[in-house]
């Protein structure tokens, strides 16, 4: 066999079976997916191969009692309601998530990698057993209202937990190291001459930070933006804990539908406009910031 | 006669075929290289000298073109099925294996027996001196040791060709000035054509019996190391080794081997060059600067020229001195400090040109 | 302008006190330490608080009633839990072994040889189950599964582990494949090893920690799964994972801070042991 021949045969029977898996896997039971959600619902979970629109009419809209369609903005809340505890999350993070990857990459060599293995194990550990210790805090007879009542500062137990609060506490803590690491990896990368120029030019700590330190390291705070906003949009497990069953978030709706509800086309349509809204925003990214980050590292 | 060890015919290889990128990387090479040869591959980065080298070690497929060894043909055989071993620029030790496993390595995959092996390894350690370090990892050696090992490790085999790939780029100074003489020593005791890869001339000059000098994929000149320096063909040659003077003229007079060029009005210089150039053409001249002698105006001799000194450079062992000739044309010349009852010139002295004899060479281009 | 450039040198100079001056360095700014201080308590203590009342004697997980191994013996004894461990191993093994076995001959291929056509939709394709949300791909799988009328029972969760254990083991053996000198593979063949032996004495035992991180990484990742697992598992393939959402939802005792300590340790300890190995040189 000719050698250029030999060499593509042998790439395709490495990368073919993983690749295959995933498509296989993945790739085919989304384009299902996105099938089922033009298909007619079972009540016994499932759906019948009829045609229908229901699941996108549903989204908007309900039946009356005189079985007329009228204007239904719930499910439209519950997106809204994510969006914007995505956003808050976001924002918590990086208010959190910069300064502290930002000292920790300023740090002696060996203290720097010993805090970096620290913010990396949490983050794989058991999500669900870590937002279940949330819980065991914000309950009404949990660590907080504890300590409160004994120390006579309040007289009855505080309603924590099944808040905004309590959801938006448990997305914090889950994406958290999303953000501080690519920060890190963008902010160690800074060519600290720039920071002795900037203050040789006679720019104090504050000019410093925000015409040289946050342009320079711009790539890498809205990297992490979007690894914290993308998986707070469809989490699941910190919404149905700390938030309750009333506090629904997109995650929820569409597991609700897959089980209790029986409704695998409502839920195959909610997950579609869960992935485009994925999808718009890496798009954002990509078009956006990512092109301004090759410029970056091109002028450095 | 000695017999050829390495064909390399009309050889073209080219990047990206098919594709908007396509480079040409060698164009229609070819070239020679005796047996038991210390030969040189010569040129900046990017001339093709390195792609060569991969092709005669089969790391790379030609597009076009034949490569032999000792008369049959290398093309189509992996590395794996060539007798001709690499010392890598960056040595590529294996860091998982002890020195002597590394050198041992090509024995075990030529399926040697241990004795045998046993008795190459520790041969090939004594020839680079290294036989003490036989047990350590490469990670736990200095440069050089570890390019003594790459050497040991890809002559273990004994091949029939050694090519080396700016093997001493990554070493500093001393130890390169060091190793060129050990190279040229251990091409010498163990009788293997050498062909060495560099873009240094003074370790081509120092080391080779041959070169050949390279760019942009085509081969400039080659020959020994006098003739490449002494007469180079062409400009790029002329530049690329050493320091050189080139000059502007026309041709006056052809007398044979000898052609007179008019520099200008009053200045007319007899210059060598196998061109065939009529009078009146335009001709370059190289003259390596130290050629060009200097005397006080007083004592001018038939022959020579006048000028004026521009600048002059002092470099410990000798100074280079700037000079215009007519206002115009500047030349470089060295001379050194060391000759006995120098006069030193001074910025603006005027001082008469000597060239030496056969010291003007005419280029091709 | 004369004036400017003479002014602002002595102002600067001027301005900052001696002991500020003493101790300021560049690119320090106040707070910062502080915040870090706070980020890690945030990040810990739950952690701490989940562990040490694993340890409590009384029945709640939130007040302290003195330290006893009670609710160890109590969860070690549990059948179901037991069963949910057994689980749980069985498809992290199965799954983190063809996961690991497929990412290491995809990143051979995607490290090694120059660009060739399908290289950007392979690689898509390969870190698709990190960019698409977890929920989506779990009723995907769910919707699949019932389509094709696959029946497997835990076969059912092996397959859709197998799936995102991929390029988590994927990245680790490429990362060490891009780190490693691919010259050290043609010294190999030009020393007269074949493909086959150039791979088995140099490639593969350098590639090995980065295989076994990867490994570790892709075990640690279904292990903990839950989202997808909830979705695709049938009765009798429970994992603890699993398990532990029931007991959440049956009510709170220290049983639960029990078997989610022993999770934790067991994901530290192989991170640990995955970030040494994947250190070594």
């Amino acid at each position: 066999m000719e050698p250029a021949k030999r060499e593509a045969t042998k790439r395709w029977l490495g990368i073919s079976p993983a690749v295959l898996v995933i498509f296989i896997f993945m790739v085919i039971p989304i384009c299902i997916m996105a099938v089922y959600a033009f298909l007619e619902a079972n009540p016994y979970g499932g759906v019948r191969p009829h045609f229908t629109l229901d699941a996108f009419i549903q989204f908007f809209f309900e039946y009356d009692f005189d079985d007329n369609l009228v204007f239904n903005s719930a499910y439209l809340n519950i997106y809204w309601r994510s969006f914007v505890l995505a956003f808050f999350t976001t924002v918590l993070c990086l208010l959190i998530g910069f300064p502290t990857a930002y000292y920790i990459a300023m740090q002696p060599t060996n203290k720097k990698n010993m805090l970096i293995f620290l913010v990396t194990i949490p983050f794989w550990t058991n999500l669900l057993i870590r937002t279940f210790s949330w819980i065991l805090i914000l309950r009404d007879y949990g660590v907080i209202n504890n300590i409160l009542l004994g120390m006579g500062v309040i007289d009855k137990p505080l309603t924590l937990l099944y808040t905004n609060g309590a959801v938006l506490i448990g997305l914090v803590y889950t994406y958290i190291p999303f953000i501080v690491l690519p920060i890190y990896a963008t902010v160690e990368k800074l060519d600290l001459r720039l920071l002795e120029a900037a203050h040789d030019l006679y720019a104090n700590r504050r000019q410093l930070m925000s015409k040289i330190i946050l342009p320079l390291t711009a790539p890498g705070i809205i990297a992490g933006g979007i690894l914290v906003f993308i998986p707070s949009l469809g989490a699941f497990i910190a919404p149905n804990l700390l938030g309750g069953g009333k506090k629904l978030m997109i995650g929820s709706l569409i597991q609700l539908q897959f089980a209790s509800s029986r409704n695998w086309p409502f839920g195959s349509a909610a997950a579609l406009f869960l992935m485009a809204a994925v999808l718009i925003a890496m798009m954002i990214y990509l078009l956006g910031p990512a092109r301004k980050t090759d410029l970056g590292e091109n002028a450095g | 006669m000695p017999e050829t060890a390495i064909e390399v015919r009309n050889i073209t290889k080219k990047f990206g075929v098919h594709t908007e990128h396509e480079v040409t990387a060698l164009d229609d090479v070819s070239i020679s290289i005796k047996d038991n040869e210390f030969f040189t591959l010569l040129g900046p980065s990017g001339c093709g000298k390195t792609t060569l080298l991969r092709l005669i070690a089969g790391f790379e497929y030609s597009t076009r073109g034949q490569i032999l060894l000792y008369g049959e043909n290398l093309i189509g055989l992996p590395p794996q099925k060539r007798p001709i071993n690499t010392v890598f620029q960056h040595y590529a030790l294996f860091p998982h294996m002890t020195v002597a496993e590394n050198v041992a390595f090509p024995m075990k995959m030529l399926g040697k027996d241990d004795g045998e092996t046993k008795k190459a390894v520790n041969e090939k350690l004594e020839l680079v001196k290294m036989q003490d370090f036989a047990n350590r990892k490469p990670g736990q050696l200095s440069g050089g040791q570890q390019q003594r090992i790459a050497l040991a490790r890809a002559l273990a085999p004994h091949p029939k060709v050694l090519l080396l790939d700016e093997p001493l780029s990554a070493l500093d100074l001393k130890l390169r000035q060091e190793m060129r003489t050990e190279l040229k020593n251990l091409q010498r005791e163990t009788g293997i054509t050498f062909i060495f890869v560099t873009h240094d001339q003074v370790e081509a000059l120092t080391m080779s019996d041959r070169i050949a000098v390279m760019s942009v994929g085509k081969i400039q000149q080659r020959g020994c190391p006098t003739e490449i320096y002494e007469k180079p063909n062409n400009r790029f040659v002329a530049d690329f080794i050493g320091e050189t003077n080139l000059l502007e003229a026309t041709v006056s007079k052809v007398e044979g081997n000898d052609i007179f060029c008019k520099l200008s009005d009053n200045i007319i210089l007899k210059g060598e060059g196998e061109t065939g150039k009529n009078v009146g053409d335009p001709v370059t001249l190289a003259v390596r600067p130290e050629k060009i002698a200097l005397s006080p105006i007083s004592e001018q001799t038939e022959g020579s020229f006048t000028g004026k000194i521009n600048n002059s450079i002092y470099l410990g062992t000798d100074t280079t001195y700037i000079i215009s000739v007519n206002g115009k044309s500047e030349l470089a010349s060295v001379e050194q400090n060391s000759a006995v009852g120098k006069v030193r010139f001074k910025i603006g002295d005027e001082v008469c040109i000597n060239v030496a004899d056969n010291a003007i060479r005419i280029l091709e281009d | 302008m004369t004036n400017q450039t003479i002014a602002a040198p002595s102002s600067k100079s001027v301005n900052s006190r001696s002991a500020s001056r003493k101790f300021f360095k560049i690119g320090r700014f106040p707070g910062f330490g502080l915040t870090t201080l706070l980020f890690f308590l945030f990040l810990y203590i739950p952690i701490f608080i989940l562990v040490i009342f694993s340890f409590n004697s009384g029945r709640s997980a939130t007040i302290w009633d003195g330290f006893g191994l009670n609710w160890y013996a109590k969860a070690f004894n549990n059948d179901d839990i037991q069963r949910a461990a057994i689980n749980s191993a069985i498809i992290a093994l199965i799954a983190t072994t063809i996961a690991t076995i497929l990412a290491t001959l995809a990143s051979l291929v995607l490290a090694r040889s120059r660009k060739f056509k399908g290289q950007n939709i392979s690689y898509s394709i390969l870190m698709m189950p990190l960019i698409v949300p977890e929920i989506v791909t779990a009723v995907a799988t769910l919707s699949f599964f019932s389509f094709v009328g696959l029946n497997l029972g835990i076969g059912n969760v092996i397959i859709a582990h197998t799936v995102f254990c991929i390029p988590f083991a994927f990245m680790p053996i490429r990362a060490r494949l891009q780190g490693m000198d691919s010259t050290l593979e043609q010294a190999a063949m030009d020393l007269y090893a074949n493909e086959w032996k150039a791979f088995r004495y140099v490639t593969f035992p350098l590639l090995m920690p980065g295989i076994i991180s990867g490994a570790m990484l892709a075990f640690i990742i279904s292990i903990d799964d839950f989202i997808i697992t909830l979705m695709v598992s049938q009765a009798g393939s429970t994992t603890l994972p699993l398990y532990i959402y029931g007991m959440v939802r049956m009510g709170i005792t220290p049983e639960i801070n029990v078997v989610s300590s022993v999770m934790l340790f067991m994901s530290i300890i192989f991170v640990s042991l995955s970030y040494l190995i994947g250190r070594k040189k």
